[in-house]
């Protein structure tokens, strides 16, 4: 397996459920950025980044364009803005339309960071009650990266997981209270 | 062949189609940011039923209409009436008491798109009292959108979310009073459009348009390289008088920009600034 360069991560309904279980839980010197798309109302504050940023010792901050991400950090994508990688791993914010009805929208998270970090790629989808990211999960596991799943019983909505796993034969299904243990050991991995 | 390598193929052709359009039509697309661009042209191959930025680019040489629509993939931008309705408050609450002791206010919104902003504006100046003196140049590069723009019609099932943004912004009437509604849509009324003259202008290509009083560029530079920005932000210093207002998107800023220091910060929050005298 190829060390983990990048971590990418979607989820929708339940999701700041989820990721207080396992943002907090991540090492301190976790080696890798985490970007983060999470759905949520076009002119709400971003409030998940201010709980996770309290709840965890890694630094959780809302992403800005031309942003270089670095290791341990968790970078979450602004109300009404699509997160995207540029090749090079420089992240751009975009008004497009909504994709999946979503803006941010997990699908083009995950699609461009599949072609910017291919192979040393990992990408997460959480509780939801969409299918949007499994159409990114598909190109991520096309381009030689991993995919993570959440496994549905364990998600407060289990549609988005479901819809990701019918699509991703490769995926990896872990329940919830494994994902943070399962990143803390495979991130730390060096190529092999 | 290696993932990465198709990539590469990828991306090269892709500067060629760009290197085509500016040599072709003069739209220079060269400084954009990659992962935009891309994700844009990879819709019109897939709608087209073309196989590759190659493929695109033959077309778009010898088809003109064909290059229309590739223009116009690359040269929409979503918005809507009060996007970021704080901003709007804001711009009552910080901007408007200095603009009211201007005898003529001159406003530029750059990259006006479809209009929906710059209607805004228009109203939120109209309540201030302001905007019988005001003269409002709304630009873009597409010939199209600027048509639409002036048209001022919109889809009617978009004017709740329209509404809901203004009543946040701090809006003073009942939104009603700026739109008549036809069939499935509402036209704004044709007294905000008097005082708005719609015209072509291309940021990347062309030059300084002069004594602004106030210049909006909102979630436009976003799709620019960092040069491209740098490049745009100071013909936006050139084109304000001293004490200008300069506002961008939410998400943008003039932080590490080559003009931070030649302004000052009216809200940090609202990225509302000032051009220093």
């Amino acid at each position: 397996m190829k060390k983990i360069r990048a971590v990418v991560i979607g989820t929708s309904a339940g999701g700041l459920n989820a990721l207080s279980r396992i943002i907090p839980e991540l090492d301190k010197d976790f080696p890798a950025p985490l970007i983060l798309v999470q759905h949520m109302s076009p002119d709400g504050s971003n409030y998940t980044v201010s709980l996770l940023d309290r709840q965890s010792e890694l630094t959780v901050k809302e992403a800005d364009e031309k942003e270089i991400p670095k290791a341990g950090t968790i970078y979450v994508a602004p109300p009404n803005y699509h997160l995207l990688v540029e090749r090079d791993g420089t992240l751009e914010l975009s008004v497009d339309p909504r994709i999946n009805y979503s803006r941010p929208s997990i699908d083009v998270l995950f699609e461009t960071a599949a072609e910017a970090w291919g192979e040393e790629l990992l990408g997460i989808v959480l509780t939801g009650a969409n299918s949007d990211g499994s159409k990114g999960a598909e190109k991520i596991l096309a381009m030689g990266g991993r995919v993570l799943v959440q496994a549905p019983e364990t998600a407060d909505a289990a549609a988005m997981p479901e819809a990701a796993i019918k699509r991703c034969k490769k995926a990896e299904v872990i329940p919830l209270e494994e994902i943070a243990l399962w990143l803390n050991i495979n991130c730390k991995k060096r190529n092999i | 062949m290696k993932k990465e390598k198709i990539l590469d193929n990828e991306y090269l052709e892709m500067d060629l189609l760009l290197e085509g359009i500016y040599r072709k039509y003069g739209f220079d697309f060269r400084e954009y940011s990659g992962v935009h661009l891309k994700r844009r042209l990879s819709h019109r191959l897939s709608v087209s039923g073309l196989k590759s930025f190659t493929q695109i680019l033959h077309r778009v040489i010898y088809d003109e209409e064909f290059f229309k629509l590739v223009l116009l993939d690359l040269s929409i931008n979503v918005t809507e009436m009060y996007r970021d309705p704080a901003f709007y408050l804001t711009l009552r609450e910080k901007v408007v008491p200095y603009l009211s002791t201007y005898p003529f206010i001159k406003v530029w919104h750059a990259g006006c798109s479809a209009g929906q902003e710059v209607y805004s504006d228009a109203i939120l100046l109209e309540e201030e009292g302001l905007l019988g003196r005001t003269q409002i140049y709304a630009t873009d590069f597409n010939e199209r959108i600027l048509k639409e723009a002036g048209e001022g019609i919109y889809p009617i099932e978009n004017i709740k979310a329209y509404t809901e943004n203004y009543q946040k912004a701090g809006g003073k009437a009942s939104f009603a009073d700026y739109y008549s509604a036809n069939y499935d849509s509402a036209i704004i009324k044709p007294a905000l459009r008097e005082h708005i003259l719609f015209s072509f202008h291309n940021l990347v290509t062309d030059g300084v348009f002069g004594e602004m009083n106030m210049i909006f560029c909102r979630n436009v530079m976003i799709y620019f390289n960092k040069e491209l920005q740098n490049r745009v932000l100071k013909l936006f210093h050139e084109s304000l008088v001293p004490g200008g207002f300069l506002c961008l998107g939410s998400k943008e800023s003039l932080k590490f920009s080559e003009v931070e220091d030649r302004f000052e910060i009216v809200s940090a929050a609202q990225k509302i600034y000032r051009k220093k005298r």
